[in-house]
């Protein structure tokens, strides 16, 4: 047991799509548990990473905590991946780019239709949101990607089990789609 | 005996007037382009076939073959300086392609796969870009354009009319409509027109087309852009 490799996951400014893909590769998860241990991640609830081989970044980066989050992730694996569009280039989250976010936050909590008591959430427990979303290799270092909206979960088997079995990464053509 | 040249050592036959591009595509060789159609004037813009010629770099799709040219193709050097372009010229718009309609038959997305980009390395730009959607059947969406003039290039040379310029330099580059408004709605722009039809990426799309073809049975998602360009820029490799 004390020879699993280990990975972390996590979802930033993503959806979980990427998270729902990886699931996808189904009955293959029993082969993946057979070597590899799960930390910090919804599969777990385990809520801080520890010493991991491989970290697993859905999303891209809109507030505060995605900031903290993904340091955390760098600090403690060896292999970081961004996983899906978001992660790479921003993705969905990040067309309010063009938009400032006094703008999206009227439009969303206070003008928009159908709001019922308008009010700009201002808990202190809330993270900050960003002015803009970034994908995360503008904040860190990543070494590897999987685009895709969401990759498919051939793409996650082909991913770590090149990486599990000590080759070098790669993705095919039919693997690699931005959509 | 006809003239050649070497691309990668194969030996190419080439007929006084041809371009590399041209010499290449005739032999079934593919160089990689975005901003060149064989039936518009070359415009050397994009620098995607950049090839290296006698060991200077040159644009296949301008420089003219000549006698005893030694040209490299697909080095892993020039492989590396095409993915980077195609990596700049993502980050230079907004490129989203999980949002945008032209996903799957979209030019730029193809040789970004073809060359296995999985990353955008630079960081992103975000410009603050506009959509035009005046016109009833044609739109730009400015997001998305990469400036290679093939629109401009088909309106003037194949329609007839003279419906798009670049204007602006550097970073403040952008497509313009022939429209004392600025609109496309103010041109005289039809559906029709093959300026409406030959942008390489989904900055100008035809409305109420984009989803006739589901997402995953597209041209690019199962054929290689080597394939498709050969077959459908060439007539002598036509399927």
């Amino acid at each position: 047991m004390a020879n699993k490799i280990r990975v972390a996951t996590t979802s930033l400014a993503g959806c979980f799509g990427c998270h729902m893909s990886f699931l996808d590769i189904d009955e293959r998860m029993l082969q993946l548990a057979e070597v590899v241990e799960f930390d910090r991640s919804p599969i777990t609830d385990i809520e801080h990473c520890t010493n991991c081989d491989i970290g697993l970044i859905e999303g891209g980066v809109c507030n505060s905590e995605n900031v903290h989050v993904l340091r955390e992730f760098r600090n403690n694996c060896k292999i970081l991946v961004a996983v899906g569009a978001c992660a790479i280039n921003g993705g969905l989250p990040a067309m309010r780019n063009h938009i400032p976010l006094e703008e999206c936050l009227n439009e969303a909590y206070l003008d928009g239709i159908g709001v019922e008591n308008p009010k700009i959430p201002s808990d202190i427990e809330l993270p900050l949101l960003l002015n803009q979303v970034h994908p995360i290799h503008e904040i860190v270092k990543i070494d590897y990607y999987l685009p895709g909206c969401p990759p498919s979960a051939d793409v996650f088997w082909k991913f770590l089990t090149d990486l599990i079995e000590g080759r070098e990464p790669s993705l095919p053509y039919e693997l690699v789609h931005y959509d | 005996m006809s003239k050649t040249i070497t691309i990668d050592g194969k030996t190419i036959p080439f007929e006084e007037g041809q371009t590399i591009m041209d010499a290449a595509m005739a032999a079934g060789v593919y160089i990689p382009h975005l901003c060149h159609q064989p039936e518009f004037t070359p415009h050397g813009s994009c620098k995607l076939c950049t090839v290296k010629v006698n060991g200077r770099n040159c644009s296949a799709c301008t420089y003219p073959a000549m006698e005893g040219q030694d040209v490299l193709n697909e080095t892993e050097e020039l492989i590396d300086d095409r993915k980077k372009i195609t990596q700049m010229l993502f980050v230079e718009g907004n490129h989203f392609c999980p949002s945008c309609e032209k996903t799957g038959n979209c030019q730029l997305q193809a040789v970004a796969y073809h060359l296995n980009m999985l990353d955008n390395h630079f960081p992103l730009f975000y410009p603050d870009r506009e959509v035009d959607a005046s016109h009833a059947e044609v739109m730009i969406d400015h997001n998305r354009c990469i400036f290679c003039t093939l629109c401009v290039r088909a309106s003037q040379q194949k329609d007839s009319k003279d419906v798009f310029a670049i204007s602006g330099r550097g970073i403040h580059k952008h497509l313009i409509v022939n429209a004392e408004s600025g609109l496309l709605k103010d041109t005289d722009i039809d559906a029709t027109d093959q300026a409406a039809h030959i942008c390489p990426t989904g900055a100008i799309l035809i409305k109420r087309t984009g989803y006739q073809v589901p997402i995953g049975e597209r041209i690019y998602d199962h054929k290689q852009i080597d394939q498709v360009s050969l077959s459908t820029e060439h007539p002598k490799h036509g399927e």
